[in-house]
């Protein structure tokens, strides 16, 4: 669908490419992949191979919340439906057009920050390589009913750049759900996503990303979201699938009353490894920002969370919170957490919390003595762990489509 | 504790005097005279030289040559560290100092300079009160050092480390450079390499010291660093409680400290070790500290950092056996220039171990702290648990403070929790003391001798008075 790269595009891309070829590759020993498994950054094995699909039974299968404001599927960084219904004003189109059709827009604000959590390699190869993704743009007390819905599909053995640009103007509002999920079972794809949200003054940005990909594939997702003045910005990450992924998501505070989400759910099972890095970034004062991380360990998995609150010299009045959670349900699970703090300012309310636990067996006992099996009781439980970070949405279609997923992965699982 | 009871009891007026010393008296030096002397910098030959003069057994010299190889394969502690550790121009330190003598018995026998910077230290008062041993350090060989008859008598040790290894090879050997190995990090090799100094402990089986043991450290030569080694070993069911403190005359160019202390408590032991690092603001004081816990053993490390210029100090307990306990707790205040860089590691090692750690630390001025954590809880053990406080205090607008943490946790039969959070002394609590007729100042340090107040608490009764005095003392001047 899309047509030439406009010049502008392609000079950044060159770019780009030059900057991936000469960033040294993450190695041991660097601290922002301590725990990681770098030799998940080999996608050597990948097959390249595109798979086949049905371009029907794919646009079936891409349901998601009832009442849409507007709904995209792609197929390996192609669109294959494109339905909009939003009010007038807003832009809401495949990033593919609006890279011709709204350069000015789109270069203004398509990844104008260096990546500082360690996948500034990774990033440049996605820049380099992108074609396709969603753009959004709401024009000044525009409120965009119902949710812009984005089904992201790979199939084969091939890399994805799929990539997300949300702008809201001031006072403005827009809710945008991507979903993640591989067209074959068997198959290891690479997605290399990136995000760039940008909430106006006293605008709302809700950002809720789903990674249900085939258990073989892997993916890097960065999110770089900026706040400004009294913009409430919600980001939420629920991982399911996946063989390997890695999350950085970076939050930068512009301006006071900004007021920054960050939310996770993850339900790692048998080999899988979730390796999430976060950056809360005050730099302008009395802002506020909350972090909570849940993570449901299963099998042999294993996850990270490295999570820094910083706040600039200036940046008094700061209110920072972050919360790591780790619900150890086997055995041969491990969960690292790196809570940081870097405070570089006075009159700040800053707290970080980790803590790494299994259920406790009163809590199972008393289910039990209700008439509820143990093993579901676990499921019960740990449902209820993960649903704490989801309704901080507060937008009950959106809780429950997640909850279908985090309900299929709990189906999934299987307590040895 | 027992201990604590006689301390108040006895406390007249002349005892508490005799507490309140003045640190700023620290501020003195007396002419060098040392009759050896290893030279600027460092090399095979300064190693030989030290292993000649200390008349060194061929084992510890072979150790000290394989262990200035390894420090100088070791890199610097590069990605995490502060910049500043560049500052250092391991060329520019003379690693060896001493006034060539034995270690003296007597008060006599020791040269009256001496006496007199332990005069001022408050030494003797403390010795006339009621601690057991006193082993003061005048640079890099204890120029003093006396044990109680009883002591011996009950069979513990209580020597320089040199002494230890020539006179109890059979106890010292197998346990010195284990639970620290050479290659641990670039400054435990180097200490390794040029260690001199330091303490040397055995508590015999069953025995139960209810007087704390006690060094006191000076540094007194320009650009001279401290390499102490410190080994305390306590057998099955025996306590003892060991206390470091530090004072330094100020320098006009930076020297560095960089000790090892090793702990073992073997089956039922419990050793409590307790330091209030107090050198002066030029100083590198990069320390590598890790206690062994056996079965039902507890290691607990009582940690308070005021001075230096860079404190990058991270005790450690492994806890190898069923039931051990580690504990950390520690007080850090950086005041301007200041970088107080500590933390505390716990490796959990065998099933139903327990640790805690409880990290408070007051940046001041342009003053830095950094809390940096380990836990680890490995696969395939159970009822380990391990709880992390950290409470930052930021006094001015330009302070500085981080943490960053790092725990893993394998299985689901364990519990490991953490926190932390920053804060600053509210203008209400300031307004409300103010009003009652205290200054600002006044009013600061309360509200600062508050917040670590719990953590005080731990500290035997003369270094709590004392902690109090410096903490007051550290904070003139901070606001207005």
């Amino acid at each position: 669908m899309t047509s030439t790269v406009p010049s502008w595009l392609e000079a950044r891309q060159q770019a780009a490419k030059q900057r991936y070829e000469e960033t040294p590759k993450p190695k041991r020993g660097d601290e922002q992949w301590r725990f990681a498994n770098i030799k998940q950054l080999n996608f050597d094995n990948l097959s390249g191979v595109a798979g086949e699909f049905d371009r029907t039974d794919l646009i079936k299968r891409s349901t998601g919340v009832e009442n849409t404001a507007a709904k995209f599927v792609f197929l390996n960084d192609e669109i294959i439906l494109a339905e909009t219904a939003v009010p007038e004003g807003v832009i809401c189109l495949p990033l593919g057009e609006a890279f011709s059709k709204h350069p000015e827009l789109v270069e203004k604000h398509f990844m104008t920050r260096e990546t500082r959590l360690g996948s500034a390699k990774y990033a440049a190869l996605h820049e380099a390589s992108v074609k396709n993704g969603l753009f959004v743009y709401v024009p000044e007390k525009v409120e965009v009913e119902g949710v812009i819905e984005v089904h992201h599909w790979i199939s084969g053995g091939v890399t994805t750049f799929p990539h997300t640009l949300i702008i809201t103007e001031t006072s403005s509002k827009v809710r945008v759900i991507d979903i993640f999920r591989s067209v074959d079972e068997q198959v290891a794809g690479l997605a290399i996503a990136f995000n760039d949200l940008c909430a106006g003054k006293n605008s709302s940005l809700d950002y809720v990303a789903i990674q249900s990909l085939n258990e073989v594939s892997r993916m890097i997702s960065i999110n770089e979201t900026s706040t400004h003045r009294d913009a409430r910005a919600k980001g939420f990450i629920l991982n399911t699938g996946g063989a390997w992924i890695r999350n950085e998501s970076l939050s930068r505070l512009e301006g006071p009353g900004a007021h920054s989400d960050m939310l996770s759910v993850c339900l790692p099972d048998h080999e899988q490894e979730f390796d999430q890095r976060t950056y809360q970034h005050h730099v302008s004062e009395g802002a506020y920002s909350d972090l909570l991380y849940k993570n449901t360990l299963y099998g042999h998995s294993k996850t990270i969370f490295s999570g820094l609150i910083l706040v600039d010299e200036k940046a008094h009045h700061t209110d920072a919170y972050q919360t790591c959670r780790n619900l150890m349900m086997t055995d041969h699970c491990e969960a690292n957490s790196m809570p940081g703090l870097e405070i570089n300012a006075d009159q700040v309310k800053c707290s970080h919390g980790s803590t790494s636990a299994q259920i406790a067996d009163d809590e199972i006992f008393y289910l039990q003595a209700r008439g509820i099996d143990a093993d579901q009781a676990r499921q019960l439980i740990a449902r209820g762990f993960s649903i704490e970070a989801i309704q901080r949405l507060e937008c009950e279609p959106v809780e429950e489509l997640i909850l279908r997923f985090v309900d299929e992965k709990f189906n999934r699982v299987v307590i040895s | 504790m027992s201990f604590q009871e006689t301390a108040s009891a006895v406390l007249d007026e002349d005892t508490q005097d005799a507490i309140n010393i003045d640190q700023s008296k620290g501020d003195f030096r007396f002419p060098e005279n040392h009759k050896f002397d290893a030279g600027w910098g460092l090399s095979s030959k300064t190693v030989d030289y030290i292993c000649d003069v200390k008349q060194d057994p061929d084992w510890v010299r072979t150790f000290r040559h394989k262990a200035l190889a390894t420090f100088e394969k070791k890199p610097m502690p590069t990605g995490w560290a502060t910049k500043d550790l560049e500052n250092i121009h391991f060329d520019k330190i003379r690693y060896y100092l001493s006034d060539g003598e034995k270690p003296k018995r007597t008060w006599d026998e020791v040269p009256p300079e001496v006496l007199e910077t332990f005069e001022r230290l408050g030494i003797p008062e403390q010795e006339r009160g009621f601690l057991a041993g006193v082993e003061a350090q005048y640079d890099s060989e204890a120029a003093y050092s006396n044990m109680k008859e009883e002591l011996s008598k009950e069979g513990v040790i209580f020597v320089t480390s040199a002494e230890g290894l020539k006179e109890h090879e059979e106890i010292f050997r197998p346990y010195f450079g284990k639970v620290i190995p050479t290659g641990d990090n670039k400054f435990s090799a180097l200490n390794s390499a040029v260690f001199s100094g330091g303490s040397f402990i055995y508590i015999p089986k069953g025995v139960k010291l209810k007087q704390p043991l006690q060094a006191y450290f000076r540094i007194n030569s320009e650009s001279f660093g401290q390499f102490e080694r410190t080994l305390i070993i306590a057998d099955e069911g025996a306590e003892v409680m060991y206390m470091e403190g530090c004072t330094a005359p100020k320098f006009e160019t930076a020297t560095l400290h960089s000790a090892v202390v090793e702990l073992v408590a073997l089956k039922g032991a419990k050793i409590q070790y307790i330091t209030v690092q107090n050198w002066s603001s030029n100083v590198f004081n990069l320390v590598t500290k890790r206690g062994l816990a056996m079965e039902n053993a507890e290691i607990r490390w009582i940690d308070c950092n005021i001075g230096s210029r860079l404190t990058m100090k991270y005790p450690g307990v492994v806890m190898k056996g069923e039931g051990a306990r580690g504990e950390v707790i520690s007080i850090a205040l950086a005041n301007d220039n200041q970088h107080q860089d500590t933390g505390a590691k716990m490796i959990h090692a065998a099933d139903n171990t327990t640790s805690n750690v409880v990290s408070k630390s007051i940046s001041v001025g342009e003053g830095r702290s950094t809390y940096r954590g380990q836990v680890l809880i490995p696969k395939h053990l159970k009822g380990c648990k391990n709880n992390t406080e950290c409470d930052a205090l930021l006094i001015n607008s330009n302070s500085r403070t981080d943490t960053y943490p790092a725990i893993t946790v394998k299985g689901n039969r364990h519990a490991t929790q953490h926190e932390a959070s920053v804060s600053q002394v509210s203008e209400e609590m300031l307004f409300y003391m103010q009003q009652r007729g205290l200054d600002e100042g006044q009013a600061m340090s309360l509200a600062v001798n508050g917040f670590i107040n719990d953590l005080v608490r731990e500290f035997p009764m003369e270094y709590s008075v004392e902690l109090k005095r410096l903490i007051d003392l550290e904070m003139e001047g901070s606001v207005g």
